[in-house]
């Protein structure tokens, strides 16, 4: 009886049911685990992000252009984007859900940062496909 | 569960899955932490390098734009990429990069279930802060030879 007293917001819902809901953000472990998917594919994206950016030091506009409209670099710096904003929005969502106390402030500033992360990461990829493509 | 006397613990009144009403602390900040601490002191500069490389992406995304655009505004970040400025910039952001990229392999070893024991915990943490070091000055040591 003390049990059944404690359980008093979700009573009616079997232990099954609740992993089927997958929790209150109705989305389970998907957020923290695509949050390590990106990291672990921006790692080998990030190092050639480097060594590519090291190789262009000092290039003209020409050669910096010949090198991303190259297709594997087109490719791979278009992966780069949509990993690396993927990856951010995810991150900034954790930190503003741990600090960002009033509901209203902490929606606002996870809209802001899910639309602005979705629009760099268009500019990034218009970017490169305009060079790749003209 | 009583009726919390700080009217701010009002936030933290949280509950279980199951329905069972719970107090939730907030997650570490830096009132609650000692930030000498080698386990805070990383978690924490973890996240604000994360934080920091995030508005650095917004280089990036003015480098491809003035790419696709043409090559006068191409000139325009070249020029502040190469001033004082934006060279302290960059050399900031390699450093956060490499302190997020190897705090971040701490954690998927974590994730992953290895490096628990705290005397792991301390040696990986200086090795992490230590090869920051190492890498950002080898990763400009390389930029400048290329660039010369």
């Amino acid at each position: 009886m003390n049990e059944m007293s404690k359980t008093n917001a979700d009573v009616m819902r079997t232990p099954l049911g609740r992993v089927r809901g997958l929790g209150s953000a109705k989305s389970g472990t998907h957020h923290w685990w695509m949050q390590r998917v990106t990291s672990i594919a921006l790692l080998p994206l990030t190092l050639w992000f480097v060594v590519s950016m090291l190789s262009l030091a000092g290039a003209s506009f020409a050669q910096t252009r010949a090198f991303l409209a190259w297709p594997v670099n087109a490719v791979l710096m278009l992966a780069l984007i949509g990993l690396t904003f993927h990856h951010i929005a995810a991150g900034l969502q954790v930190v503003v859900e741990d600090y960002v106390r009033k509901d209203m402030q902490r929606i606002a500033a996870l809209l802001v940062i899910k639309g602005g992360c979705w629009l760099m990461a268009l500019v990034c990829a218009f970017a490169v496909l305009r060079v790749a493509f003209t | 569960m009583s009726y919390p006397p700080d009217p701010r613990q009002a936030a933290f009144a949280g509950r279980r899955s199951d329905g069972t009403p719970v107090q939730r602390p907030l997650s570490p900040h830096l009132q609650a932490y000692d930030m000498l601490q080698m386990t805070s002191a990383v978690s924490i500069m973890c996240r604000i390098t994360g934080v920091a490389w995030s508005v650095g992406v917004l280089l990036l995304v003015w480098w491809l734009a003035a790419l696709a655009t043409g090559p006068g505004a191409f000139a325009q970040v070249q020029w502040f990429m190469s001033s004082f400025i934006g060279l302290l910039v960059l050399f900031g952001l390699t450093a956060a990069a490499w302190f997020h990229t190897l705090a971040g392999l701490r954690h998927l070893a974590w994730d992953a279930g290895h490096g628990f024991a705290l005397p792991t915990v301390m040696k990986t943490g200086q090795w992490v802060m230590v090869a920051t070091v190492v890498f950002t000055v080898l990763t400009w040591v390389v930029a400048l030879v290329v660039w010369r």
